[in-house]
């Protein structure tokens, strides 16, 4: 299984970063080979839509779930499109949630947020 | 002199501040005029026009929409697209049409033309007259995302005034709905309440119609006794006042009950007259200094 989680930092013992769509890293984690490596977020910077480029990116690296503490609907449509599962990260390092999902102990997210399009007053 | 009418765009950094009050008056009190409600996601300038003979044009948008049996999965519109309102995942590809921008860029791009344009309607922009007062208003579909497109439909209306004055509502805040309603404006005119509050909202309009080199002056309304923030505000940057609107109960039930307290009081018809006489010389004079510019 493939599992990726946005990151802040490019360690293991670092915890999720808050963001899903403008995290500057994501982990991808192979747990057939237990090796880790680090991607830069190209949508991180977008005007807009960084939720859904976001989403784009993992799907073309063929995750297979994906740990984070909230997630837009739009990006939740790239996801469920691209069959990745979306699970609610716990407090800790991106270490102890490889784990805790591994051993099948997280939930999946259920509540996806709305769009902050930022055309308002 | 100019083959434009002049346009008045009234705006203010928040909600609550009396931009409809401002402009519904300011269109009275010109009589032959145009009154505009950009204010798309909550017009309310027709609650006092009452407009008759209304009239109503839907605005639509382009979104794609792709023909899955002539789609290669090439991606190239994916690629394209800058807002990132295309996805391409399951071996099809995903329209996000509140992220889109009407471009029209993925159909062009489209090697195999299978993203044809369809129309898509996002708001409405209704016609009526009031007395002598042209009232268009603009209406955005709940759940849309960008009022623009609305906003420019009714800033279209410009060019056919004759030689009609037109006041344009515009929509609160600083934003980019703001920004499309002010463009065309020869004049803006910024409305401001007498608090702390106020006055920090004051700043964020001052500071757009300085970045859009607008000439502006301001209204203050809700005039009391005592300190007015937006007053030292206007002192402070040299923004010419206006007129100053008082905190009065006799207004304030005039408006409660949708009237126009130009067409019911005297005083108020004075008092509008002399803001628009006012407003016409402040443009007169800055389209005069810009020319020698």
């Amino acid at each position: 299984m493939k599992i990726t989680i946005p990151m802040n930092e490019q360690t293991l013992e670092s915890g999720v970063c808050p963001s899903f769509g403008r995290a500057p890293y994501f982990l991808l984690y192979d747990t057939d080979t237990n090796e880790s490596k680090w991607i830069a977020n190209s949508a991180a910077e977008s005007s807009g839509g960084a939720g859904i480029a976001a989403a784009q990116l993992l799907a073309d690296s063929g995750m297979d779930a994906l740990i984070t503490p909230r997630c837009g609907e739009n990006a939740e449509k790239v996801l469920s499109g691209a069959k990745i599962k979306v699970y609610r990260s716990i407090e800790g390092t991106a270490k102890e949630n490889l784990d805790a999902l591994i051993e099948g102990k997280l939930s999946s997210l259920s509540e996806f947020h709305a769009g902050f399009h930022g055309h308002g007053g | 002199m100019a083959d434009k009418p002049l346009t008045v765009a009234v705006l203010s950094g928040k909600g609550g501040t009396g931009k409809t009050l401002v402009s519904v008056n300011l269109a009275a009190a010109a009589g032959d005029a145009v009154y505009l409600d950009c204010d798309v996601e909550e017009p309310n300038g027709h609650l006092f026009f009452k407009p008759e003979a209304a009239q109503e044009e839907t605005v639509t948008v382009k979104t794609p929409e792709f023909d899955a049996t002539l789609c290669t999965g090439c991606r190239k519109c994916v690629e394209f697209c800058a807002f990132h309102a295309l996805a391409f995942t399951g071996g099809r590809p995903m329209l996000f049409d509140e992220v889109c921008h009407s471009c029209g860029g993925c159909a062009l791009l489209c090697p195999v033309d299978a993203i044809r344009e369809t129309d898509k309607a996002v708001g409405t922009v209704s016609f009526g007259i009031s007395d002598c007062v042209n009232v268009f208003t603009g209406r955005l579909n709940i759940g849309e995302a960008s009022g623009i497109p609305v906003i420019k439909r009714l800033l279209s209306k410009i060019s056919n005034s004759g030689n009609r004055t037109v006041f344009i509502d515009c929509p609160p805040g600083s934003a980019c709905t703001v920004m499309e309603s002010i463009q065309d404006a020869d004049f803006c005119v910024l409305v401001a309440e007498p608090t702390v509050f106020g006055a920090h909202n004051l700043a964020m309009v001052y500071e757009l119609v300085s970045l859009f080199h607008k000439p502006f002056g301001a209204v203050l309304n809700k005039c009391q006794a005592g300190e007015n923030p937006s007053e030292t505000f206007c002192r402070e940057h040299r923004i010419p006042i206006l007129g100053r609107i008082p905190f009065d109960s006799a207004l304030g039930a005039l408006n409660s009950e949708g009237k126009i307290a130009v067409r019911e009081n005297q005083h108020y018809r004075k008092l509008f007259s002399s803001l628009l006489e006012q407003i016409g010389k402040e443009a007169l004079y800055e389209a005069a200094s810009d020319s020698q510019r």
